[in-house]
């Protein structure tokens, strides 16, 4: 497994250039021997108690619409070897490297930013490779994402969430840029940076959409990391007040933000804290001040 | 067949800004990635993006710190393209919407960073490649590129002329990762690499589980040779559980490494004496690694970085993220204990041999990115020069694609007057197992670009259809998991002729082993068993080149550490490795550096911090 230490890694790569002769050093050198000696003994016995008792049970859903055997969903056990500091995506790779290499699953970074993992971990939306196995009842059940459909085991297709991120016109719409001689950026209040630091951390993982029983029933609301996408932009200072209005105009559309009901489910479970429901509320207020304006 | 002028392979930084920049130059644009593009590895980028912004600095600094930083294994050319346009970049990303982190006076902030004279480093928060990476995919989806998404490219289509400098490349094949279907995309006017770097090759390493250095791999199967590749930054803070990064922000703003005693070891054991923990990675990668081997390590494994004394409000300003990072993945609370960090392979400064404008030897094939090599980093990159290449080159590289003259290069690529061949002494044979295994671009003289696109998809189902049904054999974990502990057992940060024989003893073994591997996932929908096979392939071309290239090097250079050669040797080394898939197996050669800049050379000097 990746993330597995290899305690041999500095030994090995140990230089023979150093000075000899020094007896501090020497001495160094012959308690760190005996050390690592205690050490790797007490990790032998560990490994063993481990191996005894400490696995992990994980259940897992399965599903191939082609494959015979795998076409009626089910769920498959697999005891999992336990480590310290192990989480539901370590669990997964090795599942899927010693025992079944068919287990499908997607996953990249492996630090919570490409945002690829997010799972149904024992009933709620959660990230696997920021989900620590300590912190579940065992055994622990992972399934697909809910409300999305299942294109294998625990990949879900994410067209549908793509489609929506990208119907708020999540871009910059300025085409002027400065010259190379007139090389300026523009200003932005640090407090305004502030402002919209949250929304731009999303990591597009669908765990919010997932869990919002709005978007279950309305294929068409924008859902919460849509209008997160938009508040981004809409609070952003730099683009000015006429682009903020367009930006309000397609979200107070009738599948935009008035469809929230302040359930909170998504900023539960986001997995990069942002809060959601506010975001969402607050584009609200704005959009009543921006009708009254005409009014 | 799908057909586009433009074909960029992969949807990182390079890629996307190679892709706006193709498609703005008026030539119908595609990217073919393995992910989508938001979750590619240049989001885990934490640190920032170097560029000569600020009265004091200007962009002959920036690239005289690249150029020490190099070790002098730079192309002045390329270095000081990057210094150039960085600024220009920068600003551009900015005025995309970019969030960068601010001054009072709402300017984009700089910080310090190892190996520069000058605070040039731009950042936003400690998460720069993640709002570098969703701003330039919110300009592809802008300017409406066509995204193919989840297809993974397994092979380029490239014409079989005997020299690779008289070759075309005409487009690639591409797997549908959710279905299953293979099928071939023509380039009308090139195909640009941008898949990022092969970190996948280690075990310890800070990239994602999809660096697996295919685009290196496939474009050095079709004749493009890979340079430098023994060339391998180990960066100085990462997790020792994980691997995770740890930024060269925390020692930018003012962290400090401690080994087990409590001594500030970078200045009192006299590592770098003028720059402590700002030395170059290299520098400070050995540092720790020797703290560790003399004894002084905490657990005799790591070292801590401490950044307790920044203060909350600094951190929480400027570095949130790395608290998050220690709290999530090593149970550490960076503000009330200090973090415990260890080296982990981080970046390749090798790669795929290209000028600077991004074009190989192999006409309509570019690269641009980690898996390209310029060479802006020579033996060793600095922090914050990954990201400004990206956009730099990437630009450069959709531009020329797109048929923009940028003018006539400075940097040869291919064989020339100035080349001279190589030798290593290899314990076992190297290369293909069997030849006939190769990817045979076109047979006889095929040049038409829908039959030679046509026969890469033919020969790719083949191989596909014959790993699905054999029926046992190895699997490629068992290759990849051998493949991984032998480099980093061997090719680590301190290098032994003995260790690196070893390895190629290993990496012979897993190409052996993978005659037999076989797919034991039956299906073609979303078959990453299938796709793994197929990268632990790549890993193990690219395994070798890395471990060839350094027991070639007989001399110590940046990252290249060499137990029994312990200096810098100018007068024999002054040279590029450069590796060549020649019918199946590697061909080592030279290529001299080329230390000429615009209206300076730059002489090799001794590098201290």
């Amino acid at each position: 497994m990746s993330t597995q230490e290899t305690s041999a890694e500095t030994e090995d790569a140990q230089p023979e250039t150093e000075p000899s002769g020094s007896s501090h050093q020497d001495r160094r050198m012959r308690e760190k021997r005996e050390r690592q000696a205690e050490r790797d003994q007490q990790v032998e016995e560990d490994a063993e108690a481990e191996a005894a008792e400490n696995t992990v049970q994980i259940k897992v859903f399965r599903y191939d619409p082609e494959v015979e055997g795998k076409q009626e969903p089910r769920f498959d056990d697999f005891h999992v070897p336990f480590e310290k500091g192990m989480t539901v995506l370590d669990a997964l790779i090795y599942a899927r490297d010693h025992f079944d290499s068919s287990l499908t699953f997607r996953h990249s970074c492996r630090q919570a930013v490409c945002g690829s993992d997010a799972f149904f971990i024992n009933g709620s939306q959660r990230l696997g490779c920021k989900t620590q196995l300590v912190e579940l009842d065992d055994p622990v059940r992972i399934e697909p994402l809910p409300h999305q459909d299942v294109v294998k085991d625990l990949v879900v297709d994410m067209q549908h969430f793509y489609e929506q991120m990208e119907a708020v016109e999540p871009y910059f719409q300025e085409e002027d840029l400065p010259d190379a001689e007139n090389l300026e950026e523009q200003r932005q209040d640090p407090e305004n940076r502030e402002k919209i630091k949250m929304s731009s951390r999303c990591i597009w993982c669908g765990a919010c959409m997932s869990s919002c029983n709005i978007a279950a029933g309305d294929n068409e609301y924008l859902g919460p990391a849509a209008i997160n996408k938009a508040y981004k932009f809409a609070m952003d200072d730099r683009e000015g007040e006429d682009l903020k209005q367009h930006r309000l105009n397609i979200l107070e559309q009738e599948h935009g933000v008035w469809r929230c009901q302040t359930q909170f489910s998504c900023t539960n479970v986001c997995p990069k804290d942002i809060p959601l429901t506010e975001h969402i509320q607050e584009l609200k207020r704005e959009a009543v001040k921006n009708n009254l304006k005409f009014w | 067949m799908h057909e586009h002028d433009v074909i960029v392979v992969g949807a990182g930084g390079a890629g996307l800004r190679a892709a706006i920049a193709a498609q703005k130059a008026g030539a119908d644009t595609a990217i073919v990635t393995k992910l989508h593009p938001v979750r590619s590895h240049t989001g885990a980028a934490e640190g920032g993006i170097n560029a000569a912004l600020r009265e004091g600095d200007d962009w002959e600094l920036h690239a005289y710190d690249t150029m020490k930083g190099s070790d002098y294994l730079g192309d002045a050319p390329a270095i000081e393209t990057l210094a150039q346009d960085a600024p220009e970049d920068v600003i551009r990303l900015e005025h995309w919407g970019m969030p960068f982190s601010r001054e009072e006076d709402g300017r984009v902030s700089q910080r310090p960073f190892g190996g520069l004279s000058f605070p040039r480093t731009t950042y936003a928060g400690a998460e720069t490649g993640h709002h570098l990476l969703h701003t330039m995919y919110e300009q592809v989806v802008k300017h409406g590129v066509q995204v193919y998404d989840e297809w993974f490219v397994s092979q380029l289509a490239v014409t079989d002329h005997d020299d690779p400098e008289d070759r075309r490349c005409h487009g690639v094949v591409g797997y549908d990762v959710k279905s299953g279907e293979i099928e071939g995309f023509k380039a009308n006017q090139g195909v640009i690499l941008a898949t990022g770097g092969p970190g996948q090759v280690f075990d310890h390493t800070t990239n994602a589980v999809s660096c697996t250095g295919d685009g290196q791999a496939m474009a050095y199967r079709a004749g493009a040779p890979l340079e430098d590749m023994e060339f391998v930054q180990f960066h100085p803070t990462t997790l020792p559980s994980t691997g995770v990064l740890i930024s060269e922000g925390v020692r930018g703003e003012g962290g400090i490494l401690y080994n087990e005693e409590g001594e500030r070891f970078m200045f009192e054991h006299g590592y770098a004496n003028n720059e402590g923990e700002l030395a170059s990675r290299d520098v400070v990668s050995r540092a720790e690694l020797t703290e560790v081997n003399e004894g002084r390590g905490v657990n005799d494994e790591y070292v801590h970085l401490d950044m307790r004394h920044l203060g909350e409000d600094r951190i929480m300003d400027r570095l949130e993220n790395i608290l998050h990072l220690a709290e999530d993945f090593e149970g550490v609370d960076g503000l009330v204990e200090p973090m415990p960090v260890k080296p982990g392979q981080h970046y390749e400064m090798g790669g795929i041999e290209t000028d600077e404008n991004g074009e190989t030897c192999i006409t309509g094939l570019y690269a641009a990115g980690e898996c390209a090599c310029a060479s802006v980093h020579g033996a060793n990159r600095l922090g914050g020069n990954a990201l400004p290449e990206l956009i730099v080159f990437g630009k450069r590289a959709g531009k020329h694609a797109a048929g923009e003259d940028l003018g006539e290069a400075e940097i040869t690529t291919g064989r020339t007057d100035e080349t001279e061949p190589g030798e290593v002494d290899s314990p076992v044979s190297l290369g293909a197992v069997d030849t006939a295994d190769e990817d045979a671009a076109a047979d006889g003289a095929a040049v038409e670009a829908d039959s030679i696109v046509e026969h890469a998809v033919e020969s790719e189902r083949q191989r596909v259809n014959h790993l699905l049904e054999k029926d046992d054999g190895v699997q490629h974990a068992e290759i990849r998991e051998r493949l991984q502990k032998a480099m980093t057992e061997n090719v680590n940060v301190f290098r032994n002729e003995e260790g690196l024989k070893t390895a190629l003893r290993e990496i012979r073994k897993a190409r052996e082993d993978y005659q037999d591997v076989y797919v034991d996932d039956p299906s073609r929908t979303f078959n990453t068993d299938l796709q793994q096979t197929i990268e632990t392939r790549n890993l193990i071309d690219i395994a070798e080149t890395i471990t060839l290239g350094a027991l070639a090097r007989d001399e110590f250079r940046g990252a290249h550490w060499r137990q029994e050669h312990q200096e810098r040797k100018d007068d024999e080394w002054l040279k590029h490795t450069l590796i060549s898939w020649d019918e199946g197996s590697p061909d080592l050669w030279y290529k001299p550096v080329v230390l000429e800049g615009e209206d300076k050379t730059y002489e090799p000097k001794e590098r201290s911090y």
